[in-house]
Protein backbone atom coordinates (compact mmCIF):
# COMPACT_ATOMS: atom_id res chain seq x y z
CA UNK A 1 0.00 0.00 0.00
CA UNK A 2 1.37 3.06 -0.97
CA UNK A 3 0.05 6.90 0.25
CA UNK A 4 0.86 9.52 -1.90
CA UNK A 5 0.17 13.75 -0.41
CA UNK A 6 2.11 16.31 -2.04
CA UNK A 7 2.29 19.47 -2.94
CA UNK A 8 4.93 21.44 -5.10
CA UNK A 9 4.59 24.65 -7.06
CA UNK A 10 6.19 25.28 -10.07
CA UNK A 11 5.92 28.60 -12.71
CA UNK A 12 2.62 28.21 -13.65
CA UNK A 13 1.71 24.96 -12.27
CA UNK A 14 0.94 23.55 -9.13
CA UNK A 15 1.23 19.92 -8.32
CA UNK A 16 -1.41 19.31 -5.02
CA UNK A 17 -2.53 15.24 -5.18
CA UNK A 18 -3.66 12.76 -2.65
CA UNK A 19 -3.81 9.65 -3.72
CA UNK A 20 -3.52 5.72 -2.24
CA UNK A 21 -2.45 2.84 -4.50
CA UNK A 22 -3.32 -0.74 -3.22
CA UNK A 23 -1.15 -3.93 -4.35
CA UNK A 24 -1.71 -4.58 -8.00
CA UNK A 25 -1.26 -2.23 -10.98
CA UNK A 26 -2.01 1.53 -10.46
CA UNK A 27 -2.20 3.48 -12.90
CA UNK A 28 -1.79 7.71 -13.01
CA UNK A 29 -3.59 8.43 -15.99
CA UNK A 30 -3.61 12.04 -17.78
CA UNK A 31 -2.94 14.10 -20.44
CA UNK A 32 0.85 15.22 -20.78
CA UNK A 33 1.32 18.15 -18.73
CA UNK A 34 -0.89 16.69 -15.50
CA UNK A 35 2.00 16.29 -12.97
CA UNK A 36 2.30 12.20 -13.59
CA UNK A 37 5.85 12.24 -14.03
CA UNK A 38 6.90 15.19 -11.03
CA UNK A 39 3.89 12.63 -9.12
CA UNK A 40 6.50 9.66 -9.82
CA UNK A 41 9.70 11.22 -9.35
CA UNK A 42 8.45 12.55 -6.04
CA UNK A 43 7.90 9.07 -4.82
CA UNK A 44 11.26 7.81 -6.31
CA UNK A 45 12.99 10.96 -4.40
CA UNK A 46 13.88 12.39 -7.46
CA UNK A 47 12.20 15.77 -6.70
CA UNK A 48 11.83 17.07 -2.88
CA UNK A 49 8.41 18.59 -2.95
CA UNK A 50 7.37 21.53 -1.09
CA UNK A 51 5.27 19.54 1.14
CA UNK A 52 3.68 16.13 1.42
CA UNK A 53 4.13 12.87 3.12
CA UNK A 54 4.57 9.64 1.06
CA UNK A 55 4.51 6.73 2.56
CA UNK A 56 5.10 2.87 1.16
CA UNK A 57 3.30 0.10 3.77
CA UNK A 58 5.15 1.61 7.25
CA UNK A 59 8.01 2.86 5.46
CA UNK A 60 7.76 7.08 5.31
CA UNK A 61 9.98 8.20 2.31
CA UNK A 62 9.33 11.86 2.98
CA UNK A 63 7.24 13.76 5.58
CA UNK A 64 7.86 17.44 5.33
CA UNK A 65 6.28 18.68 8.45
CA UNK A 66 8.46 15.42 10.37
CA UNK A 67 11.20 16.15 8.36
CA UNK A 68 11.58 13.18 6.63
CA UNK A 69 13.51 13.18 3.05
CA UNK A 70 14.93 10.16 2.51
CA UNK A 71 17.60 9.81 -0.39
CA UNK A 72 16.73 7.90 -3.33
CA UNK A 73 18.85 5.68 -3.19
CA UNK A 74 17.46 4.36 0.43
CA UNK A 75 14.09 4.11 -0.92
CA UNK A 76 14.33 1.00 -2.76
CA UNK A 77 11.56 1.75 -5.67
CA UNK A 78 12.61 -0.15 -8.55
CA UNK A 79 12.00 3.30 -11.37
CA UNK A 80 11.52 2.13 -15.01
CA UNK A 81 11.69 5.12 -16.90
CA UNK A 82 10.75 6.24 -20.15
CA UNK A 83 14.04 6.08 -22.12
CA UNK A 84 14.94 3.35 -20.53
CA UNK A 85 18.27 4.66 -18.81
CA UNK A 86 20.41 1.63 -19.06
CA UNK A 87 24.32 2.05 -18.44
CA UNK A 88 25.78 1.69 -21.54
CA UNK A 89 29.46 0.56 -20.03
CA UNK A 90 28.22 -2.45 -18.26
CA UNK A 91 26.41 -5.18 -19.90
CA UNK A 92 22.88 -7.00 -19.56
CA UNK A 93 24.10 -8.78 -17.14
CA UNK A 94 25.60 -6.44 -15.09
CA UNK A 95 23.02 -3.66 -15.45
CA UNK A 96 20.41 -6.98 -13.85
CA UNK A 97 22.70 -7.55 -11.47
CA UNK A 98 23.62 -3.64 -10.10
CA UNK A 99 20.78 -2.95 -8.48
CA UNK A 100 20.89 -6.40 -6.49
CA UNK A 101 24.45 -5.68 -5.86
CA UNK A 102 22.83 -2.88 -3.30
CA UNK A 103 19.69 -4.25 -2.10
CA UNK A 104 20.09 -5.07 1.69
CA UNK A 105 21.00 -9.20 2.89
CA UNK A 106 17.68 -9.79 4.06
CA UNK A 107 15.51 -8.03 1.54
CA UNK A 108 12.83 -10.43 -0.61
CA UNK A 109 14.61 -10.64 -3.83
CA UNK A 110 13.60 -12.06 -7.00
CA UNK A 111 15.24 -14.83 -8.65
CA UNK A 112 17.61 -13.77 -11.48
CA UNK A 113 17.21 -16.98 -13.63
CA UNK A 114 13.70 -16.43 -13.42
CA UNK A 115 12.81 -12.95 -13.96
CA UNK A 116 15.18 -13.42 -17.47
CA UNK A 117 12.79 -16.26 -18.57
CA UNK A 118 9.80 -13.97 -17.48
CA UNK A 119 11.30 -11.25 -19.76
CA UNK A 120 12.87 -13.75 -22.45
CA UNK A 121 16.36 -11.77 -22.27
CA UNK A 122 18.42 -14.62 -21.69
CA UNK A 123 20.08 -14.12 -25.48
CA UNK A 124 20.77 -10.39 -24.62
CA UNK A 125 22.57 -10.97 -21.12
CA UNK A 126 26.51 -10.58 -22.78
CA UNK A 127 25.56 -7.30 -24.86
CA UNK A 128 26.10 -4.30 -24.18
CA UNK A 129 22.77 -1.86 -24.27
CA UNK A 130 24.00 0.21 -27.59
CA UNK A 131 23.54 -3.03 -28.98
CA UNK A 132 20.32 -3.88 -28.17
CA UNK A 133 16.46 -2.39 -29.69
CA UNK A 134 14.28 -0.30 -27.66
CA UNK A 135 12.00 -3.00 -27.31
CA UNK A 136 14.75 -5.22 -25.89
CA UNK A 137 16.19 -2.24 -23.89
CA UNK A 138 12.80 -1.45 -22.01
CA UNK A 139 12.69 -5.08 -21.06
CA UNK A 140 16.13 -5.34 -18.78
CA UNK A 141 15.13 -1.78 -18.00
CA UNK A 142 12.47 -3.65 -16.16
CA UNK A 143 14.12 -6.31 -15.23
CA UNK A 144 16.59 -3.90 -13.86
CA UNK A 145 14.39 -2.44 -11.57
CA UNK A 146 12.93 -5.77 -10.83
CA UNK A 147 15.97 -7.43 -9.54
CA UNK A 148 16.93 -4.15 -7.33
CA UNK A 149 14.48 -5.67 -4.12
CA UNK A 150 11.97 -2.65 -4.78
CA UNK A 151 9.01 -2.21 -2.55
CA UNK A 152 7.60 -1.01 -5.47
CA UNK A 153 7.91 -0.65 -9.24
CA UNK A 154 7.44 2.60 -10.63
CA UNK A 155 7.39 3.14 -14.06
CA UNK A 156 7.18 6.57 -16.32
CA UNK A 157 5.37 5.76 -19.37
CA UNK A 158 7.67 2.78 -20.29
CA UNK A 159 5.75 2.43 -23.94
CA UNK A 160 6.10 5.86 -24.87
CA UNK A 161 9.18 5.97 -26.92
CA UNK A 162 8.20 2.75 -28.34
CA UNK A 163 6.27 2.34 -31.93
CA UNK A 164 3.36 0.31 -31.97
CA UNK A 165 4.64 -3.11 -32.50
CA UNK A 166 7.20 -3.26 -29.32
CA UNK A 167 4.26 -1.57 -27.34
CA UNK A 168 2.70 -4.77 -28.23
CA UNK A 169 5.32 -6.64 -27.37
CA UNK A 170 6.21 -5.25 -24.22
CA UNK A 171 2.58 -4.91 -22.66
CA UNK A 172 2.05 -8.58 -22.09
CA UNK A 173 5.22 -8.29 -20.22
CA UNK A 174 3.91 -5.78 -17.35
CA UNK A 175 0.55 -8.00 -17.50
CA UNK A 176 2.48 -10.95 -16.66
CA UNK A 177 4.32 -9.30 -13.63
CA UNK A 178 1.05 -7.78 -12.41
CA UNK A 179 -0.48 -11.71 -12.14
CA UNK A 180 3.00 -13.15 -11.08
CA UNK A 181 5.06 -10.48 -9.07
CA UNK A 182 3.69 -10.05 -5.66
CA UNK A 183 5.42 -6.11 -5.94
CA UNK A 184 2.84 -3.25 -6.65
CA UNK A 185 3.46 -1.10 -9.53
CA UNK A 186 2.91 2.56 -10.02
CA UNK A 187 2.69 3.09 -13.58
CA UNK A 188 2.10 6.17 -15.59
CA UNK A 189 0.27 6.66 -18.84
CA UNK A 190 -1.83 8.85 -20.89
CA UNK A 191 -2.37 5.54 -23.50
CA UNK A 192 -6.22 4.45 -22.74
CA UNK A 193 -5.25 0.76 -24.76
CA UNK A 194 -2.91 0.81 -21.53
CA UNK A 195 -5.12 1.89 -18.58
CA UNK A 196 -7.47 -1.00 -19.91
CA UNK A 197 -5.20 -3.66 -19.94
CA UNK A 198 -2.76 -2.95 -17.10
CA UNK A 199 -4.22 -1.34 -14.17
CA UNK A 200 -6.16 -2.66 -11.25
CA UNK A 201 -6.46 1.06 -10.06
CA UNK A 202 -6.53 4.01 -11.80
CA UNK A 203 -6.02 7.39 -10.74
CA UNK A 204 -6.94 10.26 -13.46
CA UNK A 205 -4.95 13.61 -12.94
CA UNK A 206 -5.50 16.99 -14.31
CA UNK A 207 -3.44 19.87 -14.20
CA UNK A 208 -1.58 18.96 -10.90
CA UNK A 209 -5.16 17.70 -9.14
CA UNK A 210 -6.59 14.12 -8.78
CA UNK A 211 -9.98 14.12 -10.25
CA UNK A 212 -10.78 10.42 -9.91
CA UNK A 213 -9.42 7.44 -8.26
CA UNK A 214 -10.70 3.71 -7.50
CA UNK A 215 -10.90 0.34 -9.65
CA UNK A 216 -10.16 0.90 -13.24
CA UNK A 217 -13.89 -0.20 -14.10
CA UNK A 218 -15.36 2.30 -12.25
CA UNK A 219 -13.76 5.11 -13.08
CA UNK A 220 -13.12 4.21 -16.85
CA UNK A 221 -16.57 3.72 -16.82
CA UNK A 222 -17.70 7.18 -15.13
CA UNK A 223 -18.65 9.67 -18.29
CA UNK A 224 -17.89 12.56 -15.63
CA UNK A 225 -14.16 11.07 -15.40
CA UNK A 226 -12.34 11.31 -19.18
CA UNK A 227 -8.95 12.18 -18.45
CA UNK A 228 -7.65 11.00 -22.21
CA UNK A 229 -10.38 13.46 -23.33
CA UNK A 230 -13.58 11.93 -24.66
CA UNK A 231 -12.26 10.94 -28.27
CA UNK A 232 -10.38 8.54 -25.78
CA UNK A 233 -13.06 7.24 -23.99
CA UNK A 234 -13.72 3.84 -23.47
CA UNK A 235 -14.88 1.12 -20.72
CA UNK A 236 -13.26 -2.43 -19.73
CA UNK A 237 -14.98 -5.22 -19.86
CA UNK A 238 -14.13 -8.51 -17.95
CA UNK A 239 -15.08 -11.49 -19.71
CA UNK A 240 -13.93 -15.65 -19.93
CA UNK A 241 -13.35 -17.03 -23.60
CA UNK A 242 -15.71 -19.89 -23.74
CA UNK A 243 -14.33 -21.40 -27.15
CA UNK A 244 -12.53 -20.10 -30.87
CA UNK A 245 -14.68 -20.78 -33.61
CA UNK A 246 -13.55 -21.85 -36.69
CA UNK A 247 -14.70 -18.98 -38.95
CA UNK A 248 -11.99 -16.84 -37.17
CA UNK A 249 -13.91 -15.61 -34.13
CA UNK A 250 -13.61 -16.12 -30.61
CA UNK A 251 -16.54 -16.21 -28.24
CA UNK A 252 -16.53 -14.55 -24.90
CA UNK A 253 -18.33 -14.55 -21.88
CA UNK A 254 -19.07 -11.28 -20.04
CA UNK A 255 -21.66 -11.44 -16.89
CA UNK A 256 -23.53 -14.00 -18.36
CA UNK A 257 -23.46 -12.25 -22.03
CA UNK A 258 -22.23 -13.75 -24.99
CA UNK A 259 -19.24 -11.24 -26.87
CA UNK A 260 -17.88 -12.22 -29.83
CA UNK A 261 -14.54 -11.15 -30.72
CA UNK A 262 -11.68 -11.52 -33.51
CA UNK A 263 -9.96 -14.49 -32.64
CA UNK A 264 -7.80 -13.83 -29.33
CA UNK A 265 -4.52 -15.60 -28.70
CA UNK A 266 -5.80 -16.75 -25.28
CA UNK A 267 -7.38 -20.38 -24.61
CA UNK A 268 -10.91 -21.10 -23.46
CA UNK A 269 -11.09 -20.74 -19.68
CA UNK A 270 -8.73 -17.35 -19.72
CA UNK A 271 -9.69 -14.45 -18.00
CA UNK A 272 -9.24 -11.34 -19.93
CA UNK A 273 -10.30 -7.22 -20.13
CA UNK A 274 -11.68 -5.98 -23.05
CA UNK A 275 -11.39 -2.42 -23.99
CA UNK A 276 -14.57 -0.77 -26.15
CA UNK A 277 -13.73 2.45 -27.45
CA UNK A 278 -16.86 4.60 -26.94
CA UNK A 279 -16.87 5.72 -30.09
CA UNK A 280 -17.88 2.36 -31.72
CA UNK A 281 -20.65 1.84 -29.50
CA UNK A 282 -24.04 2.27 -30.94
CA UNK A 283 -27.70 2.89 -28.91
CA UNK A 284 -30.68 1.75 -30.01
CA UNK A 285 -34.13 1.91 -27.50
CA UNK A 286 -35.84 -1.65 -29.32
CA UNK A 287 -33.67 -4.55 -29.69
CA UNK A 288 -32.13 -4.33 -33.19
CA UNK A 289 -33.52 -6.78 -36.08
CA UNK A 290 -31.66 -7.14 -38.96
CA UNK A 291 -28.53 -6.02 -38.03
CA UNK A 292 -24.49 -6.85 -39.06
CA UNK A 293 -23.09 -6.43 -35.53
CA UNK A 294 -22.77 -9.60 -33.40
CA UNK A 295 -23.01 -7.76 -30.19
CA UNK A 296 -26.16 -6.38 -28.57
CA UNK A 297 -25.53 -6.07 -25.72
CA UNK A 298 -29.01 -5.43 -23.33
CA UNK A 299 -28.99 -2.48 -20.26
CA UNK A 300 -29.91 0.12 -18.55
CA UNK A 301 -28.93 4.23 -19.37
CA UNK A 302 -27.03 5.27 -16.10
CA UNK A 303 -25.95 8.84 -17.36
CA UNK A 304 -25.86 11.13 -20.38
CA UNK A 305 -22.91 13.17 -20.15
CA UNK A 306 -23.40 16.45 -23.28
CA UNK A 307 -19.98 16.92 -24.20
CA UNK A 308 -18.63 20.54 -25.24
CA UNK A 309 -19.20 19.72 -29.38
CA UNK A 310 -22.31 18.35 -30.57
CA UNK A 311 -21.19 14.87 -28.43
CA UNK A 312 -22.65 13.34 -25.77
CA UNK A 313 -21.18 10.34 -24.00
CA UNK A 314 -23.82 7.61 -22.62
CA UNK A 315 -22.88 5.22 -20.01
CA UNK A 316 -24.94 1.99 -20.14
CA UNK A 317 -25.59 -0.49 -17.37
CA UNK A 318 -25.45 -3.91 -18.95
CA UNK A 319 -24.84 -7.77 -17.23
CA UNK A 320 -21.33 -7.39 -18.91
CA UNK A 321 -20.68 -4.75 -17.06
CA UNK A 322 -20.76 -0.78 -17.59
CA UNK A 323 -20.29 0.55 -21.03
CA UNK A 324 -19.80 4.10 -22.48
CA UNK A 325 -21.31 5.40 -25.82
CA UNK A 326 -20.24 8.34 -27.71
CA UNK A 327 -22.87 9.46 -29.35
CA UNK A 328 -24.63 13.00 -30.80
CA UNK A 329 -26.71 15.10 -28.43
CA UNK A 330 -29.41 15.02 -31.28
CA UNK A 331 -29.30 11.39 -31.06
CA UNK A 332 -29.45 11.15 -27.26
CA UNK A 333 -32.36 13.93 -27.68
CA UNK A 334 -34.31 11.64 -30.37
CA UNK A 335 -34.19 8.65 -28.35
CA UNK A 336 -35.11 10.06 -24.82
CA UNK A 337 -32.22 8.79 -23.39
CA UNK A 338 -31.87 9.77 -19.66
CA UNK A 339 -31.32 7.41 -17.04
CA UNK A 340 -33.14 4.53 -16.34
CA UNK A 341 -34.02 4.20 -19.60
CA UNK A 342 -33.69 1.02 -20.93
CA UNK A 343 -31.60 0.51 -24.21
CA UNK A 344 -29.33 -1.58 -25.89
CA UNK A 345 -25.60 -1.52 -26.84
CA UNK A 346 -24.45 -2.66 -30.47
CA UNK A 347 -20.52 -3.37 -30.52
CA UNK A 348 -19.32 -4.24 -33.94
CA UNK A 349 -17.09 -7.27 -33.56
CA UNK A 350 -13.86 -6.09 -35.55
CA UNK A 351 -13.74 -2.97 -34.16
CA UNK A 352 -12.55 -4.42 -31.23
CA UNK A 353 -8.78 -3.70 -31.48
CA UNK A 354 -6.30 -6.60 -30.89
CA UNK A 355 -4.41 -4.26 -28.54
CA UNK A 356 -7.27 -3.42 -26.42
CA UNK A 357 -7.65 -7.18 -25.57
CA UNK A 358 -5.69 -8.24 -22.95
CA UNK A 359 -5.00 -11.06 -20.67
CA UNK A 360 -5.99 -9.96 -16.23
CA UNK A 361 -7.01 -12.27 -13.67
CA UNK A 362 -7.45 -8.73 -12.00
CA UNK A 363 -9.90 -7.22 -14.51
CA UNK A 364 -11.00 -4.35 -12.09
CA UNK B 1 73.21 5.12 -28.86
CA UNK B 2 73.87 6.64 -25.33
CA UNK B 3 76.39 9.21 -25.58
CA UNK B 4 73.58 10.75 -28.65
CA UNK B 5 73.26 13.21 -26.01
CA UNK B 6 75.62 14.83 -22.78
CA UNK B 7 75.03 13.28 -19.73
CA UNK B 8 73.62 16.56 -18.75
CA UNK B 9 71.18 16.45 -21.04
CA UNK B 10 69.96 12.95 -20.24
CA UNK B 11 70.08 14.67 -16.79
CA UNK B 12 67.20 17.15 -17.99
CA UNK B 13 65.42 14.49 -19.71
CA UNK B 14 64.97 12.50 -16.83
CA UNK B 15 64.37 15.34 -14.67
CA UNK B 16 61.80 16.56 -17.24
CA UNK B 17 60.14 13.54 -16.88
CA UNK B 18 60.10 13.23 -13.07
CA UNK B 19 58.75 16.56 -12.86
CA UNK B 20 55.95 16.28 -15.19
CA UNK B 21 55.12 12.83 -13.51
CA UNK B 22 54.76 14.21 -10.17
CA UNK B 23 52.90 17.30 -11.05
CA UNK B 24 50.39 15.02 -12.92
CA UNK B 25 50.18 12.82 -10.05
CA UNK B 26 48.98 15.65 -7.91
CA UNK B 27 46.90 17.39 -10.47
CA UNK B 28 44.85 14.35 -10.62
CA UNK B 29 43.36 13.97 -7.71
CA UNK B 30 42.64 17.89 -7.30
CA UNK B 31 41.87 17.78 -10.70
CA UNK B 32 38.89 15.71 -10.78
CA UNK B 33 36.86 16.79 -8.00
CA UNK B 34 37.61 20.60 -8.64
CA UNK B 35 35.96 19.47 -12.49
CA UNK B 36 32.68 17.80 -10.86
CA UNK B 37 32.38 20.21 -8.89
CA UNK B 38 32.55 23.21 -11.68
CA UNK B 39 30.79 20.96 -14.03
CA UNK B 40 27.85 19.78 -11.41
CA UNK B 41 27.53 22.24 -8.66
CA UNK B 42 25.81 25.46 -8.35
CA UNK B 43 27.54 27.43 -5.22
CA UNK B 44 28.72 30.67 -4.39
CA UNK B 45 32.01 31.17 -5.46
CA UNK B 46 32.02 28.70 -7.89
CA UNK B 47 32.75 31.59 -10.69
CA UNK B 48 35.54 32.75 -8.63
CA UNK B 49 37.22 29.43 -8.54
CA UNK B 50 36.45 29.18 -12.08
CA UNK B 51 38.46 32.26 -12.64
CA UNK B 52 41.50 30.55 -10.07
CA UNK B 53 41.72 27.49 -11.70
CA UNK B 54 42.30 29.04 -14.89
CA UNK B 55 44.63 31.96 -14.14
CA UNK B 56 47.50 29.86 -14.76
CA UNK B 57 46.17 29.91 -18.37
CA UNK B 58 45.68 33.56 -19.07
CA UNK B 59 48.34 35.31 -17.01
CA UNK B 60 52.01 35.46 -18.35
CA UNK B 61 53.64 32.25 -16.89
CA UNK B 62 56.26 35.02 -15.22
CA UNK B 63 53.67 36.34 -13.33
CA UNK B 64 52.71 32.75 -12.05
CA UNK B 65 56.10 31.71 -11.25
CA UNK B 66 56.46 35.10 -9.51
CA UNK B 67 53.28 34.47 -7.36
CA UNK B 68 54.55 30.87 -6.40
CA UNK B 69 57.73 32.31 -5.47
CA UNK B 70 55.83 35.28 -3.13
CA UNK B 71 54.21 31.93 -1.37
CA UNK B 72 55.91 28.79 -1.68
CA UNK B 73 59.51 31.04 -1.36
CA UNK B 74 61.00 29.51 1.76
CA UNK B 75 59.96 33.04 3.42
CA UNK B 76 56.78 32.67 1.54
CA UNK B 77 53.90 31.71 4.00
CA UNK B 78 53.02 28.46 2.89
CA UNK B 79 56.50 27.56 2.02
CA UNK B 80 58.17 28.65 5.10
CA UNK B 81 55.45 26.57 7.18
CA UNK B 82 55.90 23.24 5.16
CA UNK B 83 59.97 24.00 5.19
CA UNK B 84 59.96 23.85 8.72
CA UNK B 85 56.75 22.04 10.09
CA UNK B 86 57.27 19.05 7.10
CA UNK B 87 61.10 19.64 5.75
CA UNK B 88 59.62 20.55 2.13
CA UNK B 89 61.51 22.90 0.28
CA UNK B 90 59.86 23.84 -3.23
CA UNK B 91 62.51 26.75 -3.70
CA UNK B 92 65.69 25.85 -6.40
CA UNK B 93 64.74 22.40 -6.04
CA UNK B 94 63.03 19.75 -8.38
CA UNK B 95 60.31 19.87 -6.08
CA UNK B 96 59.71 23.32 -6.32
CA UNK B 97 59.68 22.92 -10.97
CA UNK B 98 57.15 19.99 -10.15
CA UNK B 99 54.84 22.08 -8.26
CA UNK B 100 55.31 25.30 -11.05
CA UNK B 101 54.60 22.58 -13.92
CA UNK B 102 51.69 21.21 -11.73
CA UNK B 103 49.96 24.64 -11.21
CA UNK B 104 50.45 25.55 -15.06
CA UNK B 105 48.89 21.91 -15.92
CA UNK B 106 46.20 22.27 -13.92
CA UNK B 107 43.61 24.08 -16.07
CA UNK B 108 44.42 21.90 -18.34
CA UNK B 109 43.69 18.61 -16.87
CA UNK B 110 40.19 20.19 -15.40
CA UNK B 111 39.20 21.57 -18.62
CA UNK B 112 39.36 18.06 -20.22
CA UNK B 113 37.59 16.48 -16.89
CA UNK B 114 35.07 18.93 -17.24
CA UNK B 115 33.83 18.72 -20.68
CA UNK B 116 33.89 14.71 -19.98
CA UNK B 117 31.47 15.09 -16.87
CA UNK B 118 29.25 17.42 -18.86
CA UNK B 119 29.11 15.08 -21.28
CA UNK B 120 27.34 12.52 -18.70
CA UNK B 121 23.92 12.16 -18.54
CA UNK B 122 22.82 13.41 -15.22
CA UNK B 123 20.05 11.02 -15.93
CA UNK B 124 21.67 7.98 -15.83
CA UNK B 125 23.28 8.87 -12.38
CA UNK B 126 19.64 9.18 -10.87
CA UNK B 127 18.48 6.11 -12.26
CA UNK B 128 21.46 3.95 -10.70
CA UNK B 129 20.61 5.94 -7.58
CA UNK B 130 16.66 4.61 -7.81
CA UNK B 131 18.60 1.12 -8.03
CA UNK B 132 20.35 1.90 -4.51
CA UNK B 133 23.25 3.20 -5.13
CA UNK B 134 24.66 6.32 -2.60
CA UNK B 135 26.26 9.13 -4.32
CA UNK B 136 29.81 7.91 -3.34
CA UNK B 137 29.09 4.85 -5.05
CA UNK B 138 27.16 6.53 -7.98
CA UNK B 139 30.13 8.37 -8.60
CA UNK B 140 32.32 5.32 -8.53
CA UNK B 141 30.80 2.98 -10.53
CA UNK B 142 28.91 5.59 -13.16
CA UNK B 143 30.40 8.80 -13.83
CA UNK B 144 34.20 7.49 -13.11
CA UNK B 145 34.16 5.10 -15.82
CA UNK B 146 32.22 7.11 -18.19
CA UNK B 147 34.44 9.89 -18.06
CA UNK B 148 37.16 8.04 -17.92
CA UNK B 149 38.18 9.02 -21.42
CA UNK B 150 38.54 12.50 -20.52
CA UNK B 151 40.95 11.99 -17.73
CA UNK B 152 43.07 9.92 -19.65
CA UNK B 153 42.97 13.18 -22.23
CA UNK B 154 43.77 15.56 -19.19
CA UNK B 155 46.64 13.24 -17.88
CA UNK B 156 48.28 13.35 -21.02
CA UNK B 157 47.40 16.87 -21.63
CA UNK B 158 48.88 17.98 -18.00
CA UNK B 159 51.84 15.49 -18.68
CA UNK B 160 52.86 17.42 -21.81
CA UNK B 161 52.00 20.38 -20.21
CA UNK B 162 54.50 19.38 -17.40
CA UNK B 163 56.98 18.67 -19.36
CA UNK B 164 56.90 21.67 -21.60
CA UNK B 165 57.13 24.33 -19.27
CA UNK B 166 59.36 26.92 -18.86
CA UNK B 167 58.20 30.97 -18.04
CA UNK B 168 56.99 30.06 -14.23
CA UNK B 169 59.61 27.27 -13.90
CA UNK B 170 62.74 29.54 -14.35
CA UNK B 171 61.15 32.23 -12.17
CA UNK B 172 59.98 30.36 -9.59
CA UNK B 173 63.12 28.19 -9.23
CA UNK B 174 65.82 29.25 -11.38
CA UNK B 175 67.55 27.43 -14.12
CA UNK B 176 69.99 24.85 -11.68
CA UNK B 177 71.30 21.85 -13.30
CA UNK B 178 70.17 18.52 -11.44
CA UNK B 179 67.13 20.32 -9.56
CA UNK B 180 65.31 22.59 -12.28
CA UNK B 181 67.07 22.36 -15.39
CA UNK B 182 64.38 20.39 -17.36
CA UNK B 183 64.53 20.45 -21.10
CA UNK B 184 62.73 23.28 -21.73
CA UNK B 185 65.57 25.11 -19.60
CA UNK B 186 68.60 23.00 -21.26
CA UNK B 187 67.45 24.27 -25.08
CA UNK B 188 66.96 28.04 -23.27
CA UNK B 189 70.38 27.53 -22.04
CA UNK B 190 71.80 25.96 -25.06
CA UNK B 191 70.72 28.75 -27.37
CA UNK B 192 72.20 31.21 -25.78
CA UNK B 193 75.79 29.02 -25.49
CA UNK B 194 77.90 29.86 -28.50
CA UNK B 195 77.80 26.36 -30.60
CA UNK B 196 75.01 25.33 -28.80
CA UNK B 197 72.46 25.34 -31.53
CA UNK B 198 73.16 21.53 -32.90
CA UNK B 199 72.56 20.17 -29.26
CA UNK B 200 69.43 22.61 -28.71
CA UNK B 201 67.92 20.74 -32.03
CA UNK B 202 68.42 17.87 -30.58
CA UNK B 203 66.82 18.06 -27.30
CA UNK B 204 64.31 19.99 -29.38
CA UNK B 205 63.64 16.93 -31.73
CA UNK B 206 63.63 14.37 -28.64
CA UNK B 207 61.02 16.56 -26.76
CA UNK B 208 58.71 16.66 -29.96
CA UNK B 209 58.92 13.08 -29.99
CA UNK B 210 58.21 12.47 -25.97
CA UNK B 211 54.99 14.77 -27.13
CA UNK B 212 53.62 13.08 -29.84
CA UNK B 213 54.26 9.28 -28.27
CA UNK B 214 52.29 10.29 -25.23
CA UNK B 215 49.22 11.89 -27.20
CA UNK B 216 49.52 8.48 -29.77
CA UNK B 217 49.42 6.55 -26.41
CA UNK B 218 46.60 8.51 -25.11
CA UNK B 219 44.68 8.20 -28.00
CA UNK B 220 45.30 4.67 -27.89
CA UNK B 221 44.02 4.10 -24.55
CA UNK B 222 40.92 6.50 -25.34
CA UNK B 223 40.12 4.31 -28.12
CA UNK B 224 39.78 1.08 -26.10
CA UNK B 225 38.40 2.41 -23.22
CA UNK B 226 35.58 4.32 -25.66
CA UNK B 227 35.03 1.47 -26.99
CA UNK B 228 34.10 -0.36 -23.93
CA UNK B 229 32.27 2.35 -22.70
CA UNK B 230 29.82 3.06 -25.76
CA UNK B 231 30.29 0.31 -27.83
CA UNK B 232 28.56 -3.28 -28.08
Amino acid sequence: MLEIAVRHAFPGFTLDAALTAPPGVTVLFGRSGSGKTTLVDAVAGLLMPDAGRIAAGDLVLLDTERGVRLPPHRRRLGYVFQDGRLLPHLTVRRNLAYGAWFAPRGAPREDMGRVVELLGIGHLLDRRPAALSGGEKQRVAIGRALLSAPRLILADEPLAALDEARKAEILPYFERLRDEVSVPILYVSHSATEVARLATTVVALEAGRVVAQGPAAEVLGDPAVLPAGAREAGAVLAAVVVRHHSDGLSELDAGGLALFLPRVAQPPGAALRVRIAAHDVILSRGRPEGLSALNVLPGVVREVRPGEGPGAIVALDTPAGRLLARITRRSAAALELAPGVAAHAVVKTVSVAPSDVGGGRRAG
Amino acid sequence: MADWLSPAEWEAVRLSLRVAFWATLFSLPIGIPVAYALARWRFPGREALNVLVHLPLIMPPVVTGYLLLLTFGTRGPVGGFLDSALDLTFAFRWTGAALAAGVMAFPFMVRAVRLSIEAVDPKLEQAASTLGASRPWVFLTVTLPLILPGIIAGTVLAFAKGMGEFGATITFVSNIPGQTRTIPLAIDLLLETPGGEARAARLAGLSIMLAATALALSEWISRRVASRVGGR
